[in-house]
């Protein structure tokens, strides 16, 4: 690892996410002023901030489930409203987003990723069916494939959300603080995954989190740009991609 | 068992399967978004319509189907006014329904014998017409379901997910709250408005208990209220009761097996 640098990354790569002045308000309140902020190709995204200051907020603008108030938002250069590429996201929610009682089966949740605007109307194919396969057998939940979400250890529902995200092979991967409720040594098993994935497989990350711990240990100390309370740690890499082409090795 | 061969049974069974398919097939999108209650408030309105049908001399469902809708229509509204209080919604539409029902009734001649029918059900007094609708609500859910059942499935289970993948969701949430009201206004003439939430939660509440998967829970449900509303029109027509409450004591009987045989699996 030679290149990385938390500096701007070069020009030759894309930009992934532009916000560019963004402002929301909920009922009067200004939760977001003027917010500028572009990701690149590979970079690496931390968002920090303590609660209230927006994170979340943010979050779901950039995935389309909130409308700023003001300023304008684009996504591999489309802006948002047009944005229909839906499959080139993953997105690995908070841990507590879902019903623990939900009859539901690993197979059932990582299938799931693949349900998008393209897939209305069609029925999951043998290819479908081969991905969802291929996506448990790299996050190594296949032995528990049949087993329902809600059974799980908090570290083992993490790879079936990792595993739904990455089925499609996503150009970004969102992650909304995916730690939250779970152990420290899992949380670092999971951090050590996602961030070999960053260095050596042509992905974008934007994670919010609160462990500042992890995020300054792999992004830096200083964040590139801060906006209100927000502060967006950002980590280039340009490893050569990874000769083993899935991810199984990186979970020993 | 004679009773096999009467006409209006036949009716009464035919009707009764039909409901048995839709009502916990709508159920299970609607005890797992925790909207459980949906069911007894949109019964309660769409028994306002009925009295009004009767009022105005036009057939009763469709003037409750129109309510139902209307009514659920403002249960979105008002559930996104007040963000996490879904219950409250469903609250303030119930007791609306309630105080149009008896503005109605007693605006009407007094207490009316056939609105009253829809309170508890009349199973027995399904006509021709009747059933064409059951069965043209069955033919709309069935397709409707199968047609985005892995877009609803995602929504339920993450409606974040969902949205973020693309989906409709608003047209979808939409979807699902029309064909909400159209099972539960066609459901009241058989199980009758007070009894009808029986048959849309307990099927998925059992289901929830034995099912791994979400296909598994959908076909348990289905099959539970399909025994339920078969063994219970039987009983209560051999032994004269009321068809409505037998088959709803049933369901409440395969419930309490089932928690009773999943606790003995587990202990």
């Amino acid at each position: 690892m030679t290149s990385d640098s938390s500096t701007p990354a070069p020009y030759c790569h894309q930009n992934i996410i532009e916000i560019d002045q963004v402002s929301f308000s909920y009922r009067d309140q200004k939760v977001i002023t003027d917010l500028s902020f572009t990701a690149k190709e590979r970079d690496f995204v931390g968002v920090l901030g303590s609660n209230g200051t927006g994170k979340t907020t943010l979050l779901k603008m950039i995935v389309g489930l909130l409308n700023p108030s003001q300023g304008s938002i684009k996504l591999f250069g489309e802006p948002i409203q047009k944005f229909k590429d839906w499959e080139r996201i993953g997105y690995v929610p908070q841990k507590n987003a879902f019903n623990p009682l939900f009859p539901a089966t690993v197979r059932e949740v990582v299938l799931s990723g693949l349900y998008s605007n393209r897939k209305i109307f069609r029925r999951m194919g043998r290819a479908d069916h081969q991905k969802c396969a291929d996506a448990m057998e790299v996050m190594r939940i296949t032995d528990i494939a049949n087993k329902r979400i809600g059974q799980l250890s908090g570290g083992q529902q993490q790879r079936v959300f990792l595993a739904r995200a990455l089925i499609n092979h996503p150009d970004l991967l969102i992650l909304d603080e995916p730690t939250v409720g779970i152990d420290v040594q899992t949380q670092a098993d999971f951090f050590e995954l996602i961030f070999h994935m960053h260095a050596h497989h042509h992905m974008t990350f934007l994670m919010v989190s609160h462990d500042i711990e992890m995020i300054e240990g792999y992004l830096g100390k200083e964040p590139r740009d801060r906006s209100g309370g927000i502060k967006f740690h950002v980590r280039h890499s340009h490893d050569t991609d990874c000769e083993i082409p899935d991810l199984q090795h990186s979970l020993n | 068992m004679e009773i096999l061969t009467v006409d209006f049974f036949q009716r009464a069974l035919a009707g009764g399967l039909l409901i048995g398919i839709t009502a916990p097939l709508i159920g299970i999108f609607l005890v797992l978004r925790r909207l459980s209650m949906i069911g007894d408030t949109l019964a309660h309105v769409t028994i306002a319509g009925v009295a009004l049908g009767f009022l105005i001399n036009v057939y009763p469902i469709a003037v409750g189907l129109v309510f139902a809708i209307v009514a659920s229509f403002a249960i979105e509204k008002l559930r996104k006014a007040y963000r996490g209080y879904a219950e409250l919604s469903i609250a303030i539409i119930m007791s609306g329904g309630v105080a149009l029902a008896s503005l109605f009734f007693t605006l009407g001649m007094g207490y009316n014998t056939d609105v009253v029918s829809y309170l508890f059900g009349s199973i027995y007094t399904l006509d021709t017409t009747d059933l064409y609708v059951v069965g043209a609500v069955t033919v709309i859910v069935v397709i409707g379901i199968s047609v985005f059942f892995k877009e609803f499935f995602l929504l339920t289970f993450e409606e974040d997910a969902a949205a973020v993948s693309g989906l409709p969701v608003k047209w979808l949430n939409l979807l699902i709250t029309v064909m909400t009201a159209l099972v539960i206004s066609t459901a009241i003439k058989i199980v009758g408005a007070l009894l009808v939430s029986a048959l849309i939660t307990i099927p998925a509440a059992c289901s929830l208990f034995i099912a791994r998967s979400f296909k598994s829970s959908v076909i348990f449900s289905v099959v539970i209220a399909e025994i339920a509303v078969v063994v219970g029109l039987m009983v209560a027509g051999i032994w004269n009761l009321a068809p409505g409450a037998t088959i709803v004591l049933l369901l409440i009987a395969m419930l309490i097996l089932t928690l009773l045989a999943k606790r003995g699996f587990t202990a």
